[in-house]
């Protein structure tokens, strides 16, 4: 087997004479292709249309169709496929040649035919056409890479205009420039309202284009929302930040940031920079401009024990106005790759009198520089301007209630066994399960009091068989524990179950707990007559359940209680 | 004398051919005949196109079959039909007759 002879060709041989045909015929044989066989050019085409061979081996005079018509209409008719076509013409023939070439021949094989040399000029196409293949189906895959990619984004700016949606945004007192793909720059700003009414701010600018950089926008701006809304402090929420930011970023990839709060009772500014351009902060008294540049490490570098989450705070009356942008404004370049810089930003300040106008001079200025470059919309640039303080009620308030799709009819039984039951406190695990049903966080404190209780009644009563009548008297409490953690070590049989079974709506829900334990239960008739003793330790535990619960029931020997605890929404 | 047929390059074609060399030689001979009736219509009727054609198919067969002596009268004949010197192309068809009967025998023997 001849290595370059790989995989074998369709090869329509088209000679009118019916010899030459029939040593074509042996000779593509012998090289193991497959021929297909036409005494004339109309013969040739309809084979071309039907059988789709790899190379043509084409004859310039025929009856009925010449070999130059049969050429052209091949090489009309084959759309983006490539089948070479290679003459076949007797020596000498030079003024012929040039006519073959015209109607499309890629090549010629001269009179009398040489397998060798045939067999040298298949392998060669047989070449080009593998990699010819290869190239389209390369760029087919490019193609559909790139469709692939503009969904993914699309897909990826949905996802992420939910997340970092306007929040506070459309305040009056803030103004912003940014591209509606900025996000793929790797640009983001956020702003939310603090529950006492300060106005947080957020842009950021991560490293790097495309979906790489967007990735972190996500938890950045979950992040930068949840905790801003519950009131967390700048500190608060640039630290949670760089956590978050360093735990899930790949190395090399960090977020520059620039986080302000405005208090408008206080009519102060706190600020932290990380790795941004110098903001800018004019006072509206003198017209001056403070430059305040990054103080900071840009998030996501830096260890919680080495970052920094110093802030600063200054005064700011009303009319004093904030600039924050990203270092897209300074780097932004002309059509003959000059940047803009920051001289030219001072400039706009030093030519302004009018502050309304500040914002949108900046922006003319950078525009008119850049020109047409097609980066003139990668610039993020934000204006906040102190005021006084103004109604925020009608700001749109987004929970993650409006997200979540809940499970909202289930039972759940879990089962402890004794190396479980030394081992661990179950609590989390059905805390876990709990805390997903809606409406039901609130009353967490409650829940978990009811549950704990019912849980230690089972383990220490049922399982570990501990008598409450020891918790009596002070003494008896304390030989009460010795004995419990005593009897904890050595315990190997007994279980205690959990059935919760809940069912719930938009309203609000019902949630059933059952715990039942291996032991030999009790008279809860008699004990729950005894409650009413005020100084009965052991049954405060019951009355509480009570108080909380919607009811309370001793099922079977007393080793099973059920109670019920519903809530409105 | 030129020789009849190239013997190096029959050697050659044998080998291509295996068992289907005789079928070659039996077509080459059939479509030669015709040719040959072709060729003395053309003569006859002073078409010095269908001259041209006929005689370049036929160079180009003889090519293929190494039949030495026929490939120089045929492309005689083509050079002639493409120039339309028609003048004396009797004697050179009677020269292509004599030298593919040469062929002819050389095969059939």
């Amino acid at each position: 087997m001849d290595p370059d002879a790989e995989s074998p060709l369709k090869i329509l041989i088209a000679d009118d004479s019916n010899s030459d045909r029939l040593l074509l015929k042996a000779i593509v044989q012998n090289q193991g292709h497959t021929p297909l066989l036409a005494a004339d050019g109309l013969e040739a085409i309809a084979l071309f249309q039907q059988d789709k061979p790899d190379i043509i081996l084409l004859d310039a005079l025929m009856p009925n169709m010449d070999g130059f018509d049969t050429a052209r209409f091949v090489k009309a008719n084959s759309g983006d496929d490539f089948i070479p076509i290679i003459f076949l013409t007797s020596l000498n023939e030079a003024d012929s040649l040039a006519q073959c070439l015209e109607a499309g021949g890629d090549d010629f094989l001269t009179k009398p035919y040489n397998s060798v040399i045939l067999k040298a000029k298949i392998n060669a196409f047989s070449r080009m056409l593998r990699m010819h293949i290869t190239l389209q189906a390369q760029r087919d895959q490019i193609a559909e890479n790139n469709m692939r990619l503009i969904n993914e984004q699309e897909v990826a700016k949905r996802t992420f205009d939910k997340i970092a949606h306007e929040g506070a945004l459309n305040l009056d007192n803030i103004r912003y420039q940014m591209s509606p793909l900025a996000v793929f720059n790797g640009d983001v700003l956020l702003a939310a309202l603090r529950p006492n009414g300060n106005i947080c701010v957020l842009l950021g600018d991560f490293t790097g284009h495309g979906l790489a950089a967007a990735i972190g926008a996500m938890p950045l701006s979950q992040t930068f929302y949840s905790m801003v809304a519950k009131g967390f402090t700048v500190k608060d929420v640039i630290y949670e930040l760089n956590l978050k930011l360093k735990e899930i970023l790949p190395v090399g990839v960090f977020c520059c940031a620039t986080m302000i709060d405005l208090d408008f009772s206080a009519k102060s500014l706190e600020i932290w920079c990380g790795g941004m351009p110098d903001n800018y902060f004019y006072h509206a008294d003198s017209g001056e401009i403070t430059a305040m540049p990054s103080q900071h490490v840009a998030l996501g570098i830096l260890s919680a024990g080495q970052f920094n989450s110093k802030t600063h705070v200054q005064m700011m009356h009303n009319d004093d106005r904030f600039f924050m942008w990203s270092d897209g404004i300074i780097e932004a370049e002309d059509a003959a790759g000059d940047m803009y810089g920051e001289q030219r930003l001072l400039a706009v300040f030093d030519r302004n009198n009018n502050a309304s106008t500040l914002f949108d001079d900046v922006n003319d200025s950078v525009a008119k520089f850049m020109g047409d470059t097609e980066h003139s919309d990668d610039i993020s640039i934000a204006e906040i301007t102190m005021t006084d303080k103004f109604d925020t009620s009608d700001l749109e308030v987004r929970t993650s209630a409006d997200i979540a799709t809940v499970a909202m009819d289930w039972c759940f039984s879990y089962e402890i066994r004794p190396t479980t039951i030394r081992a661990s406190d179950p609590m989390p695990i059905l805390q876990k399960i709990l805390m997903d049903i809606p409406g039901l966080r609130p009353r967490s404190g409650e829940l978990f009091t009811v549950l704990s209780e019912l849980y230690a009644n089972a383990l220490e009563h049922g399982v570990l068989k501990l008598d409450s009548k020891m918790k009596k008297t002070p003494q008896g409490f304390t030989d009460f524990y010795m004995q419990r953690s005593l009897r904890m070590e050595q315990l190997n049989e007994g279980f205690v179950r959990f059935d919760l079974d809940y069912r719930g709506d938009d309203q609000g829900g019902k949630l059933l707990m059952r715990v039942v334990d291996s032991g030999e239960g009790f008279d809860y008739t008699n004990k729950i007559n005894n409650n009413s003793d005020e100084n009965n330790y052991s049954g405060r535990g019951l009355h509480l359940i009570h108080s909380i619960c919607k009811s309370v029931e001793y099922v079977g020997d007393g080793n099973q209680v059920e109670v019920v605890f519903d809530w409105h929404r | 004398m030129d020789q009849i047929v190239d013997e190096t390059a029959l050697a050659e074609l044998r080998s291509i051919m295996g068992d289907d060399f005789q079928l070659l030689i039996d077509t080459f001979i059939n479509d030669s005949e015709q040719r040959i009736v072709v060729l003395q219509q053309a003569v006859n009727e002073n078409n010095a196109e269908l001259m041209r054609t006929a005689a370049h198919s036929f160079k180009g067969s003889s090519l293929n079959i190494s039949a030495v002596k026929l490939i120089s009268f045929c492309k005689d004949l083509e050079d002639r039909g493409r120039e339309s010197r028609l003048d004396g192309a009797q004697d050179v068809l009677d020269n292509v007759k004599l030298a593919y009967d040469e062929v002819k025998n050389y095969f059939l023997a």
